[in-house]
């Protein structure tokens, strides 16, 4: 039976109505692989087999009664940072740990309302801050990738959506819900060899997800191929009342837009992307994108993307000042961690200095200090004004070009503990991803090839505001091209066994 | 006219502006669906958003938006079709979030005007600088736990608008005077219930002292003054303070005080350097607000005639004294109450009635005139006995006492106590031809000369008729046959 979680999201929700299997047995086969495996992955912060197989035989039920919904009986997981109503929710942040909440965020109330069944909560870098999930204050994620070359290295399944992008990889579920502020579901994805969708800012509701940086934050899919993220991403966005910045626009069905061609697509290439020192197997790749996207009819066109350059810096300003006030309610209040002090304040210190990790409290302390007086202007307001800036270069670029095709990450997958001497190094993973977010755009990530080492390399594609359909159009020409068949070293060895 | 405090040196200006923040009636929270309403049991009215949970977002109440606007425009303020909700960055237990959203460098409203009214008759204009919408934090409690402190949150969310006023206010009267036409301002126009005591209107004032044509002085901001009278106290106390210490060769240190209402002192409560640094920024969980300057147009023609016109038509319209009118326009129900009863009547004593007997009654039990047992049009016709001689005056008060006990109507409680007037002209003469009867001295002595005694005679004629004689009547008659 455990080949039942070798089927792509798309397989099993048609496996499922045809009645070829139940969802008790797809959803069982998860669980069984999720024993086999995570104790070694760590995906999963907290697995929910109990409710899975609730969800899964009132789903059987449903389906059983003529009442399927679109992604019913599927078994798919859910990144930490999505509140769910009684089942733990950590934000990988020891300052949350054992916080059930009393409510359901509207991304898997959505999942559910479509019949989808919850494995459990994915691991994640600590309140998703971080490119490698080594900041989650629950272990971190190992990738089920290894390099070739005998080293034995673990990998870092990148991050921060670390474990939603290694459980896809490592077959732990069908699917699972990612977030992105920076990059965390394009380059975990490109890391894992799956896609991965980061949608247009105010395409999925934020209610419910734990805050990172608010103008940032965007929930995004993760499947194994671009049509399960795309049905994923279906189910999840829509209009939320609860959700000022959430926008009132239909959703269209995704998937629909894979059944295009490419052709007489215009293809921009950001010649600020050719960024000095880039890894030749980078650059290869992405020729090879443009060589299939060419093949396929699309016309290449040079775009400029003059502002990039400075993509990082203004990142590394709005996001942590952003989050210094986002993370202010973690104060040992009302809920969560507390480590009581002789006063208010010396428990406010305790609490958070208890409560978070190294990377959030440097990014609370960096974002305090461009919003302190005296430094505001300078930082914050120089950061929002750039910012459009670099929006302004893509509404530019798109006057040229209808989709823009660009490496998802400068590297492949990193070994653990790798970068982690210099933050700026961590960094400097998402130069090719901080400026999507910045300016609110839809961005994707799509396998596109194995570097020498045997490791997954993503090809990214980046569309005009609300025009998810053209990256996954565009990124459906990528992923047949690139017809990636890959799996990972660990299932290849299980196999072997 | 103007207050001056006399010091060694001479005589100082108080130069006063306030910070007045007002709670905004409304059903529901600026950002969340809680209830708003006051004195429910602690933590019964908070919604996830107000206890900050993870995740939760706040959504802007519309109505809030509307009663702001309402306000500014009841202040005669600009209107900002585009304002930014900031978040202002502190640590308390009553404050979930760690930030209160509020408004920084784009409020609402912009400039406004408040015309005050002083004692002795004039009116003077105050600048409003700004009118911003903010949420209210919590309430913690320090008193019911020998070592711990308790929070409350059902006021966290509240909606409140904070209306600063230009430094244009001299001295503690007209301070007074400015809260006290701001505060039936805003109950005029049903934007805050204006209830000091219960909290939802709160003032910081900012005080300094000067020589008269001097620039300004070092300002101290006093917090915790919880009424008018409050306010009136530690400005007069503060002000001295201040130029004590500048004739003792010191100087104003600028810091927040707070005021001790039972020392009647102010003390020091943070210094400028200690000031919180708020790190205020846009609230990225919110658009900036657009407003269309139609939706704008339509509150605008909603707006209830206000106090200050309501009292100068009252004056016009019904030729009622400056103190008349704005002792009956201090409350908008007052006004309705006074303009329902006069609506068909003798406007003016329907105002002696209103203000003399009325509210006199009224106050005696606490009642608000909107609890009044006589209702205006039972006043009204209350009035329209006397104007039309059923009852005299005399009679009509005992008969409004008795509808101020029981909710009757005036003529219910002539027609069955038997109150009415007299005015057949042969019954009244058979009592005065009585009355001389029984004192042929006193008969004797008027017709001597003895006109004093006249008041005697109409006296006992209307014991005679338990008061109901027409007394013009009585005086004509008795004139006739006395002489």
């Amino acid at each position: 039976m455990s080949d039942l979680t070798n089927l792509s999201l798309a397989e099993a929700a048609k496996g499922l109505e045809k009645k070829e299997f139940s969802s008790l047995e797809i959803t069982k086969a998860h669980i069984e692989q999720i024993e086999k495996l995570d104790d070694g992955l760590n995906c999963y912060i907290t697995r929910t087999p109990e409710i899975a197989l609730k969800q899964a035989a009132e789903s059987d039920k449903r389906r059983a009664s003529g009442k399927a919904g679109y992604l019913e009986g599927c078994p798919i997981g859910i990144k930490d940072l999505f509140c769910t109503d009684g089942v733990q929710t950590t934000a990988a942040s020891k300052i949350l740990e054992g916080f059930k909440p009393q409510y359901e965020s509207t991304v898997t109330a959505k999942l559910f309302a479509d019949g989808a069944v919850m494995l459990g909560k994915l691991n994640l870098d600590e309140f998703a801050m971080g490119s490698s999930n080594t900041t989650s204050a629950y272990g971190n994620v190992i990738s089920p990738w290894k390099r070739n070359d005998g080293s034995n290295a673990d990998l870092t399944p990148g991050g921060s959506s670390g474990g939603s992008a290694a459980a896809v990889s490592a077959r732990l579920c069908l699917a699972a819900t990612g977030t992105d502020t920076g990059g965390s579901i394009r380059q975990p994805a490109a890391f894992c060899g799956i896609a991965g969708i980061k949608p247009t800012y105010g395409r999925v509701s934020r209610w419910g997800v734990v805050a990172f940086a608010s103008s940032l934050d965007q929930a995004g899919s993760f499947g194994r191929n671009l049509e399960d993220a795309a049905m994923l991403l279906k189910s999840m966005s829509g209009f939320d009342p609860k959700d000022s910045t959430c926008a009132d626009k239909p959703v269209p069905d995704f998937a629909a837009a894979l059944k295009q061609s490419p052709k007489g697509l215009k293809v921009g290439i950001p010649k600020e992307y050719r960024v000095e020192g880039m890894p030749k197997e980078i650059e290869d790749i992405w020729q090879k994108g443009i060589d299939w996207l060419k093949a396929e009819g699309a016309e290449i066109v040079d775009v400029s993307l003059p502002h990039t350059k400075y993509g990082l810096p203004v990142y590394y300003i709005i996001a942590p000042a952003e989050c210094s006030s986002n993370l202010a309610r973690y104060d040992g209040v009302r809920y969560g961690l507390r480590v009581d002090g002789k006063d208010l304040n010396e428990t406010y210190e305790k609490t958070r200095a208890a409560g978070f990790g190294d990377e959030v409290k440097r990014r609370i302390m960096v974002g305090s200090y461009v919003l302190s007086a005296g430094y505001y202007d300078a930082y914050y307001i120089k950061a929002q004004k750039v910012r459009r800036l670099i929006l302004n270069d893509f509404l530019e670029a798109y006057k040229q070009c209808d989709v823009i095709l660009a490496p998802s990450t400068p590297s492949a997958a990193f070994a653990i503990g790798e970068n982690e001497d210099d933050p700026i190094k961590m960094y400097l993973n998402d130069v090719f991803t901080v400026t999507v977010n910045l300016a609110g755009l839809p961005g994707l990530s799509v396998p596109a090839g194995i570097n020498e080492q045997g490791l997954p390399l993503g090809l990214q594609l980046i569309g005009r505001p609300w025009d998810e359909e053209t990256i996954i159009r565009a990124g459906g020409a990528i992923e047949r091209a690139a017809n990636f068949t890959a799996i990972p070293s660990l299932l290849k060895a299980k196999k072997a066994a | 006219m103007a207050y001056t405090l006399k010091g060694e040196t001479g005589e100082w200006e108080v130069v006063i502006g306030m910070e007045v923040h007002a709670q905004v009636t409304a059903n529901s929270k600026l950002f969340s669906g809680a209830s708003a309403t006051f004195g429910a049991e602690p933590n019964t009215q908070v919604s996830m958003v107000d206890a900050a949970m993870p995740g939760m977002l706040p959504v802007l109440n519309k109505y809030c938006v509307e009663q702001a606007v309402r306000t500014g425009l009841g202040l005669n303020a600009a209107i900002n079709t585009y304002s930014v909700f900031e978040r202002k960055n502190y640590f308390y237990p009553d404050l979930p979030q760690g930030y209160q959203i509020s408004q920084f460098l784009h409020p609402i409203v912009g400039k406004g005007v408040i015309e005050i009214d002083l004692p002795d008759g004039s009116t003077k204009e105050i600048g409003v600088t700004r009118l911003h919408l903010e949420q209210d934090a919590g309430k913690s409690l320090h008193d019911q736990h020998p070592t711990k402190s308790f929070v409350d949150l059902n006021r966290s969310g509240c909606a409140l608008m904070e209306i600063v006023s230009e430094p244009d206010i001299r001295g503690p009267e007209e301070a007074a005077a400015y809260l006290s036409k701001l505060r039936m301002i805003l109950r005029y126009l049903g934007t805050c219930d204006g209830n000091m005591e219960e909290g939802s209107m709160r003032a910081d004032v900012n005080v300094s002292v000067r020589k008269f044509g001097a620039e300004l002085g070092t300002r101290c901001e006093i917090k915790n003054v919880n009424s008018v009278k409050a306010v009136q106290q530690a400005i007069e106390y503060e002000a001295r303070r201040q130029i004590e210490i500048i004739e003792g060769g010191g100087s104003i240190k600028q810091e927040t005080r707070l005021w001790d209402p039972n020392k009647m002192e102010t003390r020091s409560m943070r210094s400028k350097e200690e000031a919180h640094d708020y790190r205020y920024f846009p609230d990225p969980d919110l658009l900036p607000l657009e407003l269309d300057p139609k939706w704008i147009a339509e509150i605008k023609a909603t707006l209830p005639e206000l106090p200050d016109q309501k009292k100068h038509r009252f004056m016009k319209d019904y030729g009622l004294p400056l103190y008349d009118a704005t002792v009956l326009i201090a409350e908008r129900s007052r006004a309705d109450y006074y303009e329902s009863a006069a609506n068909s009547n003798d406007p003016k004593l329907i105002a002696n009635w209103v203000l003399n007997e009325l509210l006199a009654l009224l106050n005696k039990d606490n009642k608000d005139i909107t609890e009044s047992p006589v209702k205006a049009s039972q006043l009204g016709g209350l009035i329209a006995l006397i104007s039309d001689n059923t009852i005299s005056g005399k009679i009509a008060k005992d008969v409004f006492a008795e509808m101020y006990a029981t909710g009757q109507d005036a003529a219910h409680i002539v027609e069955t106590k038997g109150l009415k007037q007299v005015t057949d002209t042969g019954a009244i003469e058979k009592v005065i031809d009585a009355v001389i009867a029984a004192n042929p001295d006193n008969v004797a002595a008027y017709r001597s000369g003895k006109d004093k005694l006249f008041g005697f005679f109409v006296g006992q004629v209307l014991k005679e008729t338990g008061g109901k004689a027409n007394p013009g009547m009585v005086n004509d008659l008795l004139k006739k046959k006395l002489s």
